[in-house]
């Protein structure tokens, strides 16, 4: 017992420790996320070798074995022989340059492009004042009249000077715009009366409100486009018709609407009940309640699956080249129909894919950041 | 709360009030709104239907279902049943309910293997592996499906044509007719081998329900897998073995423009395949990897603590726990692929949207042909939601 004294050394004959491998800096970083063990060295390398072939591979064809442009033939025919003759070896971004103002404006008078542009434009403007919190209040009402009377000045015309465009010659990446934007800003307020209907106490309504709901999730949206130009024409008295775009609006914003009503009833449902009983218990109304208590706070909770059910739609107003309406789709794919361009589906697809995936990462990275921001007091 | 209900004075039914004729009483009011509403929304169902029936008469187009029995004349390329031009509508149209379910059941199967990988590679420690995965979800998930399907086709199409197919492996041709695809000769000995192996699974899941049975009673685990082994696989090779063992394949060959022999996909539904597939793994790999995030960390390591093994780990902790997550929204992703595989008639695959259109075209009699896809995909989708229903029941968390 008296052997051991403060000063004994617990392991007596321990040999000095070598220094720890570090656990910092950029080479610590590769041997914990790269090269862990031998399996995951092996996947790195097999990985590493293949997305280097991808790229060298992406890259040659779309930029270096790549033709930019071709000669145009006095007749107005592209000579697209020079890009046969790479058998797919490179891209033929020829098909773009010449193209880009059809895919974009569709078949908008030429001289008039500027227009639909000014609108593409105003739309993007509109979307980013939107997604600023500070605009969140009734000032964007006023901003969304006045963006949308703009647009339809624009892409009209008639007035202010502007020769008169018709309808049937709008298309490209504006329609794509119209039909989600329209869309969306009809839907949401239909959603939001579905979804407080769903959970009303009143029967009758809640029947309606479920079949609604339940019938339009049910078929695919395809269905409802071509109820919208086939039978639609038939529900109306005769002599009166509604516009093919209109009609394509209607189904969409039938569509859209049920899918929202869903995500808008999540919150909802996921509001503690004691907001319900204490907005009861102040006597208001059932108005007052919905509109000062209860939406404030569920819309709040849903902003980021209702930016994904956005997304998703925007993606969705693409089925309306289904039913032959000149989105920008259509456009791409009409691109391609002329003899001297046919087989560069891929170019012309890989560039209208780019402007989707711009709105699309635009809004989904938008809601990543909005999640992070309101969940922020969650976090500790 | 149980304490409120034993409570006697919580008991007690609040008396009933009186309903009053006055504006005042909120029951009368919502019966007048219920009127109101259900009147508003009658009268417009019934404005559009007059409308429907005066347009249907003067412009003398026929109604009813009639027309299912009249000859269809319309050419289908694929189909799995046998079917001719001069077969009726009704059968067209069962062709195409079938071609819906080729693509949506393998479609499926697929999805879920497919989107499952990239989910847990997503997760994955190494850092290339994780990003690429991410990657992927992103780049997907980004495009309208629509314009996937149409690029698939398109390559589909740029493929060289039969004499100069593409082989990547011995007796697999690619080119712009399709895919072939080696096939076995199908005899008796292979359904019953086919019996057998489904035998083996249920007398697996009897032995296995048994073995845990036991296991419950005396503490002591058995092992199950050299049981099933030699039930599953070797149950079929056996009857395989005893009825002759056929083996004949039979390989696809050119034969002047085209290919004979084996067994062909066409390149629409490849393409229509390829493009679900790859566009619905990108959904169900969020659902995934947010099912696996959803587990707590203490229940990893409690497992680790009980000294189960990697796989026991996963088998018994955290997959049961993962599923009850992913489950929910993996039914509606699984409606979805459904759903979406009606944008083939966007490539001429010929599902049942593609060929009511048709009939529909031809007929004339629009509400019909939409009323049989509206119908055709309320029937798949309340099936597969009622099927995942009653395993979301199964798996759900059982609380007191």
């Amino acid at each position: 017992m008296s052997d051991i004294t403060a000063n004994t050394p617990a392991l007596p004959s321990s040999p000095p420790r070598s220094a720890p491998l570090t656990a910092v800096g950029p080479i610590a970083w590769l041997r914990a996320n790269l090269f862990s063990g031998w399996l995951s060295t092996a996947v790195t390398l097999a990985l590493g070798y293949l997305i280097v072939r991808a790229v060298m591979g992406f890259v040659d064809w779309a930029f270096i074995n790549a033709i930019w442009s071709v000669p145009i033939s006095p007749t107005g025919v592209a000579q697209t022989q020079a890009c046969r003759d790479l058998h797919g070896s490179g891209a033929c971004w020829a098909v773009v340059t010449e193209k880009h103002r059809f895919m974009l404006f569709g078949t908008y008078p030429y001289e008039q492009h500027w227009r639909p542009a000014i609108v593409c434009l105003l739309f993007v403007a509109l979307y980013i004042v939107s997604s600023m919190r500070r605009f969140w209040n009734w000032t964007l009402i006023p901003i969304w009249i006045g963006t949308l009377t703009t647009i339809g000045i624009l892409m009209w015309g008639g007035i202010l000077g502007l020769p008169y465009v018709p309808q049937e010659r709008w298309g490209g990446l504006p329609i794509t715009l119209i039909l989600a934007t329209f869309g969306l800003a009809l839907a949401f307020p239909l959603s939001i009366l579905v979804a407080l209907g769903r959970r009303s106490s009143l029967p009758a309504i809640k029947v309606l409100c479920v079949l609604y709901v339940e019938l339009i999730r049910g078929v695919p949206l395809i269905s409802l486009l071509f109820m919208a130009s086939v039978m639609f024409p038939l529900f109306l008295p005769e002599g009166m018709n509604i516009d093919k775009l209109l009609r394509a609006q209607i189904a969409i914003t039938l569509f859209a609407g049920a899918y929202l009503a869903e995500v808008v009833r999540g919150g909802l449902q996921a509001l503690p009940k004691g907001q319900y009983e204490a907005a009861d218990a102040m006597g208001l109304s059932y108005w007052q309640k919905t509109g000062f208590i209860i939406l404030p706070q569920a819309l709040r909770l849903v902003i980021p699956p209702l930016v994904n059910t956005f997304i998703g739609f925007f993606k969705d107003t693409s089925l309306v080249l289904i039913i032959g309406i000149f989105d920008l789709l259509t456009a791409g794919k009409t691109a391609i129909v002329e003899p001297s361009w046919q087989g560069f589906g891929v170019e012309v697809y890989v560039f209208v894919g780019l402007i989707y995936l711009c709105f699309c990462f635009a809004m989904s990275k938008y809601s990543q950041g909005l999640e992070a921001e309101l969940n922020r007091h969650r976090r500790r | 709360m149980s304490d409120a209900t034993a409570d006697p004075r919580f008991r007690r039914k609040p008396p009933k009030r009186p309903i009053r004729l006055s504006w005042a009483d909120e029951r009368i009011r919502g019966i007048v709104w219920q009127i109101l509403v259900v009147g508003i929304i009658g009268s417009i169902i019934w404005w559009l239907w007059s409308n429907t029936v005066h347009n249907l008469e003067v412009r003398r187009i026929a109604t009813g279902f009639g027309f299912l029995n009249r000859e269809a004349g319309l050419p289908i390329a694929e189909s799995l049943i046998s079917y001719e031009p001069t077969d009726t509508y009704f059968r067209a149209l069962v062709v195409g309910v079938l071609n819906t379910l080729k693509v949506a059941v393998v479609g499926i199967v697929l999805a879920t293997f497919l989107g499952t990988a990239i989910g847990i590679a997503r997760l994955s420690k190494n850092f290339l592996v994780s990003k690429i995965a991410a990657f992927y979800v992103e780049v997907i998930r980004d495009l309208p499906l629509l314009l996937q399907l149409l690029f698939w086709y398109t390559i589909m199409q740029g493929l060289p044509g039969p004499r100069q197919a593409m082989q990547p492996i011995e007796g697999v041709f690619l080119s712009n007719r399709g895919f072939k695809v080696p096939a076995l000769v199908w005899e008796p000995a292979h359904t019953a081998a086919l019996v057998a192996c489904i035998a083996g699974i249920v007398l697996t899941w009897l032995y296995a329900r048994s073995a845990r049975a036991k296991q419950m009673a005396d503490g002591q685990p058995r092992k199950i897998w050299p049981a099933a082994i030699a039930l599953i696989l070797g149950l079929p090779v056996l009857t395989w073995q005893v009825m002759g063992a056929p083996w004949q394949v039979d390989w696809p060959a050119l034969r002047g423009f085209n290919f004979r022999g084996g067994m062909s996909i066409s390149p629409e539904y490849a393409a229509l395949l390829i493009g679900l597939v790859t566009y619905t793994a990108g959904f169900i790999a969020e659902v995934v990897r947010a099912g696996i995030l959803s587990v707590n960390l203490g229940q990893w390591e409690a497992a680790q603590a009980l000294g189960l093994r990697h796989g026991q780990l996963l088998r018994l902790i955290v997959l049961p726990q993962a599923l009850r997550v992913i489950i929910p929204p993996m039914t509606s992703n699984y409606l979805n692929l459904t759903k979406n595989s009606s944008l083939a008639v966007a490539i001429g695959y010929q599902d049942i949207v593609s060929i009511a259109n048709t009939t529909l075209n031809q007929t004339g009699q629009a509400i019909e042909g939409i009323a049989i896809i509206m119908l055709v995909y309320l029937t798949i989708s309340l099936s597969i939601s009622l099927f995942m229903n009653w395993y979301n029941a199964k798996i759900a968390l059982v609380e007191r």
